[in-house]
């Protein structure tokens, strides 16, 4: 679970460095994803690495969900979880969850299209589609509110489950600080930053 | 006080319980909630009703008996605090209170309030101890220097009193919060080291095998652990366990 977090963490780390850059430049945002879309090496190593992680991630999540409840099989009729716990870290399950169909939702926006073109139809590649492309999705503003809608439950995933994974790796009391801090600030950046990058366009288009 | 108390009342592991209500009055704010039981119960058996089973012990918050789930919390609506330290203060007058039993598939109930705990022994019987003979030939302490925040680590480690409520207020009731404690008393020092990797390995394979859930560093064990043990002893574990796995 923690492993395979934090490897989502790296991708989505870099997934924001990239997409950030059709902000400012069209050009650097055509080019970075020109190479990313055709490189073989992203195309046929990482990318299938990635896709196994997500799934890894989620069947994981959902298995000890299970397991867990299986843990405490009679429920107590009154549980305040509120009164030692935040929201957030017991309900992991519910973020991870929209954040699920969020990723459902963005494979048929990007991933499905994208597979066509370059291994279904073997359209002849055009470098700088990928502006265009990425400014027509939103255009739309119930996708661009679906797309925010998504990334605050991100960010709430991440709230708890950055800091939890390196507890969970045995990172313990000298870090725990910064830890912590590091958590609230990629947590809140990240997924702002890629709510900013879908308004942006939003508007500009 | 006047008070309105709902009861899990259950015959024995084998039956199903349910809740029962009380009325209760002449309750004092200066009583315990122990002792709140203990006039029910007086009450009870003068009208040849089954008193309530609950466990205790000391009733001064050392020998972690107490157990009871109130108000959707266990020990009670306080932090730090065990069952008998629980004063009926912190209920006014007139209030209604659900009385549960810990609830973990590893803490089956055996009568009432009453919960079996014996999982938390046999977790302790896997390696929570060192093999050195001591009796009779007992060193003086100084002789090992250990630094004063190993010592201390060590010591608010080994305060734990095996209550079992890190365990019931865990929304996956897992038990890490007891078996890292139990680990971490003896890995701060010296004399832990020889079978620390045995330990750790054997005591997390028995609490798995008991049934308890998986940490997910939710924190409210160390909220409602009387003893105020640090969920930094879960990462310290995992680390060790990783590192005997490896
Ligand atoms: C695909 C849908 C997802 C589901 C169903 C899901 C579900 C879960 C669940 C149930 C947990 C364990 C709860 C806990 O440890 O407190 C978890 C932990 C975590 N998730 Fe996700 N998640 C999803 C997507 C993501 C994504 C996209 C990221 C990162 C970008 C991510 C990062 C993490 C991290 C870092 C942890 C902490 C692991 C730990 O505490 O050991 N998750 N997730
Ligand atoms: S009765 Fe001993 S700790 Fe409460």
């Amino acid at each position: 679970m923690a492993l395979s977090g934090l490897f989502l963490v790296v991708f989505l780390t870099q997934h924001f460095l990239i997409n950030v850059t059709s902000v400012f430049s069209e050009d650097i945002f055509n080019k970075l994803s020109h190479f990313m879309g055709t490189n073989p090496l992203v195309q046929f190593v990482l990318q299938p690495i990635l896709i196994f992680g997500v799934i890894f991630h989620f069947v994981m999540g959902f298995y000890l969900e299970i397991l867990n409840a299986k843990s405490r099989k009679n429920n107590y009729s009154k549980f305040s979880g509120g009164s030692n716990s935040s929201w957030i870290s017991r309900n992991m399950i519910f973020s991870g969850g929209v954040i699920l169909v969020f990723l459902v939702i963005h494979f048929i926006d990007f991933w499905i299209p994208e597979m066509n073109y370059k291994y279904v139809e073997v359209l002849p590649e055009d470098p700088n589609r990928y502006f265009e492309e990425l400014v027509h999705k939103f255009e739309s503003p119930l996708k661009t509110a679906i797309y925010s809608f998504s990334f605050i439950f991100l960010a709430l995933h991440l709230l708890h489950g950055f800091s939890s994974s390196f507890k969970t790796v045995g990172v313990d009391s000298k870090y725990y600080n910064l830890i912590q801090k590091g958590t609230f600030l990629f947590s809140v950046i990240i997924p702002a930053g890629f709510v900013f990058i879908a308004i942006f366009h939003n508007l500009t288009s | 006080m006047k008070l309105y108390l709902k009861i899990w009342r259950q015959t024995n592991v084998d039956s199903n319980g349910s809740f029962q209500n009380y009325e209760i009055d002449e309750i004092t704010p200066d009583m315990s909630f122990l002792e709140m039981m203990d006039v029910l119960n007086e009450k009870l058996i003068l009208e040849g009703v089954d008193p309530v089973a609950f466990d205790h012990d000391c009733r001064e918050g050392i020998c972690g008996s107490c157990s009871l789930f109130i108000n959707g919390r266990a020990h009670g609506p306080d932090t730090g605090i065990t069952t008998c330290q629980l004063h009926m203060r912190k209920f006014q007058d007139g209030d209604s209170i659900v009385i549960e039993p810990f609830r973990a598939s590893s803490f089956p109930v055996i009568k009432d309030l009453v919960v079996d705990r014996t999982s938390f022994d046999r977790i302790q019987h896997a390696g929570g101890y060192i093999s050195i003979n001591t009796s009779g030939n007992t060193q003086d302490a100084n002789t090992i220097p250990i630094r004063k925040e190993d010592a201390d680590n060590a010591f608010d480690a080994a305060t734990c009193i095996g209550c079992g409520a890190c365990v019931a207020t865990c929304k996956n009731a897992s038990a890490m919060l007891f078996v890292s404690a139990k680990v971490s008393q003896f890995s701060y020092l010296p004399q832990g080291q020889v079978e620390a990797k045995d330990r750790v390995l054997n005591m997390v394979k028995q609490m798995d095998e008991e049934g308890f859930g998986n940490c997910t560093n939710t924190g409210a064990c160390e909220v409602e652990c009387p003893k105020g043990i640090s969920i930094k002893n879960i990462a310290r574990m995992n680390k060790e366990f990783l590192k005997a796995k490896l």
